[in-house]
């Protein structure tokens, strides 16, 4: 049953990521990566990680979409739609097919180790995942989200910066 | 339980459509997109390997991936719409002004 639905999930994510780097218009390419966002919160609660589900919902699928969506709109790309817009498919196409070949040999000759750590699905059971994320955040990984705090407020102030008319 | 390998082979893909869009697509906020879908799957490894391996900082670490590139996309978006503003086009062909 988990396998079906895994394998279902894993189809429609890779034909709307397909479709994103196909689409002719910009928006139906933000509509399909709204699905493979979706898709990939289906993945992280398959692999009991509901809080990450929940917050690539909001934040990729609802805040980073929204903005993209928005941009788009605001510079009404969706009806100047011209008539070549790819170049370099053949390039392209044999990087992107070099670069999953070798992943996959990475992937058949690698082995990986270091398994049994002890966050265990009883574990996640029995505390809930985000107290488990919440600990190792503000315990273990202090630091980092201070700067994350003052990365995003630099994006926030170069965002206004750079779109601003006048400086 | 699927395997951890399904879900690196999955995040291949994915990486590798991303990778496609990217080199070949002439639009800067469909070029911007495919690197949304490049970022997801490097976060779908992220999590599968840390279920596999039984530890939370892999989480933890999506959750800063997930950070940069919320900044990423205020801050290329505004870019954008400062090129726009001054070329009156969002093609990457016509992104030569470093260019001499």
């Amino acid at each position: 049953m988990e396998a079906i639905l895994f394998y279902l999930t894993a189809l429609v994510a890779v034909l709307a990521a397909f479709f994103v780097t196909n689409c002719r218009n910009p928006v139906n390419s933000a509509l399909c990566l709204v699905t493979n966002f979706i898709c990939l919160a289906v993945f992280y609660v398959m692999l009991e990680a509901p809080f990450m589900a929940a917050i690539q919902i909001m934040v990729y699928a609802g805040a980073i979409m929204v903005l993209i969506v928005f941009v788009i709109m605001l510079l009404n790309l969706g009806t100047a739609v011209k008539s070549r817009y790819t170049h370099g498919m053949v390039a392209g196409g044999v990087l992107s097919v070099l670069l999953l070949i070798v992943a996959n040999v990475f992937l058949r000759n690698g082995n990986a180790t270091g398994t049994g750590g002890d966050i265990t699905s009883a574990v996640i059971e029995s505390y809930g995942h985000t107290e488990l994320i919440g600990r190792a955040m503000f315990v273990d990984f202090l630091l980092p989200f201070e700067i994350a705090s003052i990365l995003l407020l630099v994006a926030i102030v170069g965002a206004v910066v750079l779109s601003k008319r006048k400086v | 339980m699927i395997d951890t390998s399904h879900y690196m082979l999955l995040s291949a893909i994915l990486f590798s459509i991303g990778s496609y869009g990217v080199l070949t697509r002439k639009n800067a906020i469909v070029i911007f997109m495919c690197i949304e879908v490049m970022l997801n799957s490097v976060n779908l490894t992220f999590i599968a390997l840390s279920r596999h391996v039984g530890n939370m900082d892999g989480q933890i670490f999506v959750f800063f991936v997930m950070t940069v590139a919320a900044a990423e996309a205020a801050v290329g978006l505004a870019l954008m719409i400062a090129f726009y503003r001054n070329k009156d086009s969002i093609d990457v062909d016509d992104f030569n002004m470093l260019k001499w």
